[in-house]
């Protein structure tokens, strides 16, 4: 249990960017749910492939959308991951610097 | 807020102060800190000063304390930090604090000589255990197996007969030589004794260590074995050459184990010696420390008011001290308070008092700040620090610079972390403060903290005014343009032009660009020209309002006719070619639109602002399209014509104006009787002094030229500076209105750059069509992220505040900066002690 990987500063680098990643991807995430148009430039689409009918093209951007949300939430619960891990390595510093 | 409008009023006092209360006196002022006193023995050396014994006096204490604090240091003493720090001792302590120090002092150094002493006997002993212990293998060997064979074979070549007599012969000398020197050692006794010498030699496993350094040394024990008394001088002086310590080493096994015993319980003896005098030394040390910081605190603080005093003059009959110092008059009544404390404080009777002269010098410049505005102005006092008096542009830059900086850094996810970053900064001030870095450039970061926060919080607005978060758009309030076509026109072109009159609902996005324009082909071809636009409005207006600044200046110091004669024909100039364009930008916008019912107001008859100004400028014109007007409206062409003209009359206006004026103002003068023009002040009190002081130096004290001024100069001199003056502002209209385009430039710089590392690198994980994505995404996120940082809000951010602050430097602060005054600098313990801290 009290094994000390990261540094001090590692760990906080670790923090502030699960931080910031938890926030951007899981609002990206809703922004890629609710179908903005801003992130249409980023699908997955097979290029030149399906949609020659304009309702193919729709189901297909439809599919990316859900696809990309789902992936921006997944990282976003990397970066979960990643915040509790840093946290803990940077609690595990912080006491071991108090207590010398 | 009046403050920061112009430096603040200084005036020069004399202070007399009785001798027995100056100490006091000076203190209390350092304390208070709002005084700049000035050397009234410039020709004096140092050492001929009159407090040059205090101040070595002084330097000899802090010697003193160096040595302590570096023995503190060498033991890993933790030094307290002084909650508040003392005032500076009176004369009493001073000789309390010296005899403390010295007493200190010679514990410590007799302690570190005994310490030394008992370790270089510790050493020895050690050693010397080391090589009976080791010899005791080499003996034991040598009797077990060696003891014949060995001889046999050192000795097989001589006759055999005295075999028996030299083994009774064969001596040996024991010792330890450092590791390092054991290769060369043992080449040179195999040199000496051509072969005749066997060598035995053990390492030491733990080094030992060195009594003065303190340092790890290894050595080796070595025995070394020969034959005749000769052989025995010679090994010796090899030995000695080498700083191979000696030891006794008695052949015979018992008596070895009888001395091992022996120095063993030496060992021990000495060990419990050396404890106690450790624990001894660690608790001088411990004693020490605790005052050590107060003490140094207080030396330097005397030192400072010794120094301080040695600017002072002596009164003839030397009953008082003057001193000459500037003071902000708004710190008066402090500094009567302080002379007033400080002669109650050592008791004397005759007050100490302050009287204020009259002076032409140019007094420091001191502008009053806070920790707000502290930051701004330390960036106009790096360009030049302002006369006296002079009107102080920090005030106008804490809007104008975040502001020019946010228009290049216009990005709302960057600005939010510039912000964030300032703001962490801001809230924890105190602690930060607290904590001294020596991290120059955190130490910068944090000076300015509070632009760093404004800066953050202008992109923010810029960057939701540009629609940017991260180089993405937001569609907040709706776009104001939809798609008219059917699907089946969709399906077959891959892009199409959205016509305003078709696609558009003529009304505007609610705030800044339309969201729209993201998916365009030509959103750089847009936003290319709102943003020149945008720059040119911004540098003109930001011109004209340095302009205007220079008649708070003229106002204010006298010299109303400047006003007339160079700040009407400048304005004039700047605002009829430059302020006109930024005219026909806006009557641009207004006027031509698709849903115009005027033929000559429709899309592509909007003529180019700039081939307009350029035409203009060169009175020349272009043939409008069919349908199209040339002007933008009637009679615009001779409006033109007569801007141009009245803008190049301004220019004799400023080259001849001012020269003229002033040659006839001399002229009036000249015939009036001419009254000196003030002599260099100084007291009567001092001229008498340095009469007697000096009476056999050659006494000249040479009146300084009178302060120069305009008015003094000839009229030759007058009309160069005119004309350079002329010139540089004639050409800087155009050069600065371009320069502003920086803004455009590298705000453009700043989108693609983000937009191409969003395209580069985080799309990397978007574009998967599998759940892989996720983790990729995760990967891409982490160098999006560092390169977000390191890119576009470090080196971008950096670049863009460098362009900042050019544009206030050179474009808005040479039309009304002068920038000659010098800085006032307060004797003030707080600074001394920080400067010192630095150090």
């Amino acid at each position: 249990m009290a094994c000390k990987i990261c540094g001090p500063k590692l760990s906080l680098c670790g923090l502030i960017l699960s931080v910031w990643g938890i926030i951007q991807l899981t609002l990206m995430g809703v922004f890629y749910y609710i179908e903005a148009v801003a992130l249409l430039e980023d699908l997955p689409l097979e290029e030149e492939s399906g949609h020659h009918t304009v309702d193919a093209f729709i189901h297909a951007v439809e599919v990316g959308y859900q696809r990309n949300s789902y992936n921006c939430w997944i990282a976003a619960l990397l970066y979960v991951i990643t915040l509790v891990i840093s946290g803990h390595q940077f609690w595990m510093n912080n006491r071991s610097s108090v207590s010398m | 807020m009046g403050a920061m409008f112009r430096s603040e009023e200084m005036a020069l006092c004399q202070l007399f102060i009785q001798p027995e209360a100056a100490y006091t006196s000076v203190s209390e002022l350092g304390e208070a800190g709002s005084v700049q006193f000035r050397d009234l023995n410039p020709d004096v050396n140092a050492f001929q000063r009159k407090f040059v014994n205090e101040v070595r006096r002084c330097d000899e204490m802090e010697r003193k304390l160096r040595y302590i604090e570096a023995e503190v240091h060498k033991d890993g003493v933790h030094v307290p930090e002084v909650k508040e720090p003392p005032r500076a001792p009176n004369p009493r302590e001073i000789i309390d604090l010296e005899a403390h120090l010295e007493k200190t002092e010679n514990e410590i150094l007799e302690l570190s000589h005994n310490a030394v002493n008992l370790k270089q006997n510790y050493l020895e002993l050690t050693e010397l255990k080391h090589v009976l212990e080791k010899t005791e293998a080499f003996f034991i060997a040598q009797e077990e197996i060696g003891m014949d064979s060995l001889t046999k074979s050192l000795i097989s070549d001589e006759a055999g007969g005295q075999q028996a007599a030299t083994r009774g012969r064969l001596g040996f000398v024991a010792g330890v030589v450092q590791r390092e020197r054991v290769p060369a050692f043992e080449r040179m006794l195999w040199r000496i004794s051509r072969g005749n010498v066997f060598l035995r030699r053990a390492e030491l496993d733990k080094p030992l260590e060195d009594p003065t350094s303190g340092n790890e040394i290894y050595k080796t024990v070595f025995v070394a074995f020969f034959q005749g008394e000769q052989l025995k001088s010679r090994i010796k002086k090899v030995c000695t050459g080498f700083h191979a310590s000696l030891y006794p080493c008695p052949p015979s096994n018992t008596e070895r184990q009888d001395m091992v015993k022996g120095v063993r319980t030496r060992l021990e003896d000495l060990n419990m010696v050396l404890n106690q005098t450790r624990d001894h030394r660690q608790r001088v040390l411990v004693s020490v420390a605790k005052e050590l910081a107060s003490w140094s605190i207080m030396v330097r603080k005397m030192k400072a008011i010794y120094h301080t005093l040695n600017l002072f003059n002596m009164d003839v009959t030397k009953k008082c001290l003057i001193g000459e110092c500037w003071v902000p008059t708004a710190d008066l009544p402090n500094v009567q308070k302080a002379l007033a404390d400080g002669s109650n404080a050592c008791g004397s009777s005759i007050p100490s008092f302050l009287n204020c002269i009259e002076t032409d010098e140019e007094p420091p410049t001191f502008n009053r700040t806070n920790r707000f505005t502290r930051g701004f102005q330390t960036l106009i006092d790096s360009y030049g620090v302002s006369s006296y008096r002079e009107c102080n542009p920090a005030l106008y830059t804490i809007i104008t610079f975040p502001f020019l900086f946010a228009v290049m850094f216009g990005d709302l996810g960057h600005g939010c972390i510039m912000a964030m970053f300032g703001a962490w900064m801001v809230l924890k001030e105190v602690s930060l403060a607290a904590k001294k870095s020596n991290n120059e450039i955190w130490n910068i970061f944090f000076a300015g903290r509070y632009i760093i926060l404004l800066m953050g919080c202008f992109s923010m607005y810029t960057g939701l005014v540009y629609n940017d978060i991260f180089s993405k758009s937001m569609n907040i309030f709706g776009s104001a343009w939809f798609v008219p076509y059917d699907n089946e026109t969709l399906e077959k072109n891959p892009s199409f032009t959205l016509d305003p009159k078709a696609s558009y609902i003529n009304k505007p996005y609610f705030i800044g660009i339309d969201p729209i324009w993201q998916s365009a082909d030509n959103k750089i071809i847009f936003l290319n020209s709102y943003k020149m636009k945008l720059s040119i409005i911004f540098g003109v207006i930001h011109m004209i309002f340095g302009v205007c600044m220079s008649v708070v200046n003229y106002n204010f110091f006298k010299r109303r006719y400047s006003i007339i004669l160079e700040f009407v024909p400048q304005i004039v100039f700047l605002c009829l070619l430059f302020l006109y364009m930024v005219f026909m930008m806006f009557y641009k916008w207004i006027s031509y639109s698709t849903f115009a019912t005027d033929e000559a107001y429709k899309q592509g008859c909007a003529p180019s602002v700039l081939i307009l100004f350029i035409n203009m400028m060169l009175f020349s014109s272009n043939e409008p399209e069919p349908g199209c007007k040339e002007f933008m409206f009637d009679s615009q062409g001779t409006v033109q014509r007569v801007f141009v003209l009245v803008a190049l009359c301004c220019i004799p206006i400023m080259l001849l104006g001012k020269p003229l004026y002033l040659l006839s103002a001399s002229k009036k003068k000249h015939n009036k009787p001419e009254h000196s023009n003030g002599s260099v002040n100084q007291g009567i009190e001092m001229q008498e002094q340095t009469d007697i002081s000096e009476a056999g130096q050659t006494q000249a004290t040479p009146a300084k030229p009178a302060p120069h001024s305009h008015e003094d100069e000839p009229f030759s001199e007058i009309m160069i500076h005119q004309a350079i003056h002329t010139i540089e502002y004639v050409l800087s209209t155009i050069s600065h209105t371009a320069s502003y385009l920086r803004l455009w430039a590298l705000s453009l710089a700043h989108a693609e750059l983000s937009e191409v590392l969003w395209d580069m690198v985080l799309a990397f994980g978007l574009r998967d069509p599998t759940y892989v994505g996720g983790i990729k995404l995760y990967v891409a996120f982490c160098f999006w992220a560092l390169f977000t940082l390191a890119i576009l809000v470090m080196m971008e951010g950096l670049s863009a505040f460098l362009h900042t602050l050019r544009l206030h430097w050179v474009e808005f602060m040479s039309k009304f900066f002068s920038g000659l005054g010098y800085i006032f600098q307060p004797f003030c313990f707080k600074t001394i002690l920080e400067n010192n801290d630095e150090e």
